[in-house]
C-alpha cells in the first residue's frame, strides 16, 4: 500500500471536514452565511445535520472555526475521507438510500445534546458524581426469573 | 500535540473532543482520506482493494481471513502512529458499518499492547453517565504533554 506522500500531492492539501449543529439558535443555513460572509475559498454544502466544507486544510480550518465559535459547545466537527458529491457516497448517483455511514452519524446525533450540556458544565467548573453503570443480567438470573415465573 | 487514536475509528465526538482539547485526533476518516487521495489501484465502491489484506499480514498471520486483515490494513498505520488511545467499548455503532467483531477486538489488543497511556470508557447512554463520559475524556487529554496553546476549550467562559 503507497504510503501518504503530502508534498508531492495537491489532492492531499484539500480536505473535507463534517460541522454536525446542534445549537438551539444556529442553524445549518446561518452557518453555512457565515461562510459566505467571510469569503473564504471554501466550497460548502448545506446539510440536515449540518454542513460539509471541502477545500484546502488552511481554509477549511478557518471556516469550521469560524462556525464553531457561534456556538461552542453545540457544534461538532469531524474529518471526513470523502469529498461532498463523491460517486461512492452520494445517494445522487446509487438511485437512493441510506448514505454509507450515516447510521453511524445519526447515532452519535442522538448523543450530542448530553455532551453539549457536559462541556458547558465543564466549562463552568461543574463537579460531577460517579455513576454506577448498571450491570447486563446474567443468564443464570434470567433462567432463574423465568423459572420461578411458570411455578406461579 | 499528542497524536490521539480514538475508537469508534470513525467517532464524531471523540473527534472533535481530541481536537477541542489541542490533541491530534487519528481517526478511519482521516486514513480513508489519504487511500483515495493517493494515486494507486482503486476498486470504486469498495475501499479495500486486493492489495490491502495482503498489506495486512504485517498485522495478522495469513489465516486470519481477508476481511479483518484488509480492515487492519487500514487501522494498523494509525496505531503505529498513536502516542495516546481512547478507546469507548459496548457501542452500538461499532455494529454496523463498522461491525467486525474480530477486527475490533484486534484493534483494540493492538493499542493496549503499545507503551502509550490509554483511557478506556463503556459508552454513555443515560445524562449523567455523558457527563463523567466528558469529564473523564477531558481530563485525560488535558494530562497529555504539548496540547495546542489555541485550542478550543473553554474560549466561551
Amino acid at each position: 500500500m503507497p504510503e501518504n506522500n503530502t508534498d508531492n500531492n495537491n489532492h492531499q492539501d484539500t480536505i473535507t471536514k463534517l460541522v454536525v449543529i446542534d445549537s438551539d439558535w444556529v442553524l445549518p443555513s446561518d452557518a453555512a452565511m457565515k461562510i459566505y460572509e467571510s469569503e473564504t475559498e471554501v466550497t460548502v454544502k448545506e446539510t440536515c445535520f449540518g454542513l460539509m466544507v471541502n477545500g484546502p486544510t488552511e481554509a477549511v480550518n478557518r471556516a469550521v472555526e469560524d462556525v464553531v465559535s457561534m456556538d461552542r459547545n453545540h457544534i461538532f466537527v469531524k474529518q471526513r475521507g470523502f469529498p461532498p458529491g463523491d460517486e461512492r457516497r452520494c445517494r445522487a448517483v446509487r438511485g437512493g438510500g441510506p448514505r454509507p455511514g450515516y447510521y453511524f452519524l445519526r447515532e452519535e446525533v442522538n448523543m450530542l445534546p448530553t455532551i453539549g450540556k457536559a462541556l458547558d458544565d465543564y466549562d463552568k467548573g461543574v463537579s460531577v458524581k460517579e455513576t454506577k453503570k448498571s450491570k447486563k443480567l446474567k443468564t443464570s438470573k434470567l433462567k432463574d426469573i423465568i423459572e420461578s415465573n411458570v411455578e406461579e | 500535540m499528542a497524536k490521539v487514536f480514538i475508537y469508534p475509528t470513525n467517532s464524531l465526538i471523540l473527534y472533535d473532543l481530541v481536537e477541542r482539547f489541542g490533541h491530534e485526533p487519528l481517526a478511519m476518516m482521516g486514513r480513508v482520506h489519504e487511500k483515495i487521495t493517493t494515486p494507486g489501484i482503486d476498486s470504486p465502491p469498495i475501499n479495500i482493494n486486493p492489495e490491502d489484506p495482503k498489506y495486512g499480514l504485517k498485522y495478522a498471520a495469513v489465516e486470519v481471513p481477508s476481511g479483518v486483515r484488509g480492515r487492519l490494513a487500514m487501522a494498523g498505520p494509525l496505531i503505529e502512529k498513536a502516542e495516546a488511545a481512547i478507546i469507548v467499548n459496548d457501542s452500538a455503532i461499532s455494529f454496523g458499518c463498522m461491525g467486525c467483531a474480530r477486527t475490533n477486538e484486534m484493534v483494540k489488543y493492538m493499542a493496549r499492547q503499545k507503551d502509550i497511556p490509554i483511557l478506556e470508557l463503556e459508552y454513555p447512554n443515560t445524562e449523567e453517565e455523558g457527563k463523567e463520559f466528558v469529564y473523564k475524556i477531558a481530563d485525560f487529554l488535558k494530562s497529555l504533554p504539548g496540547a495546542k496553546e489555541n485550542n478550543r476549550e473553554g474560549e466561551n467562559e
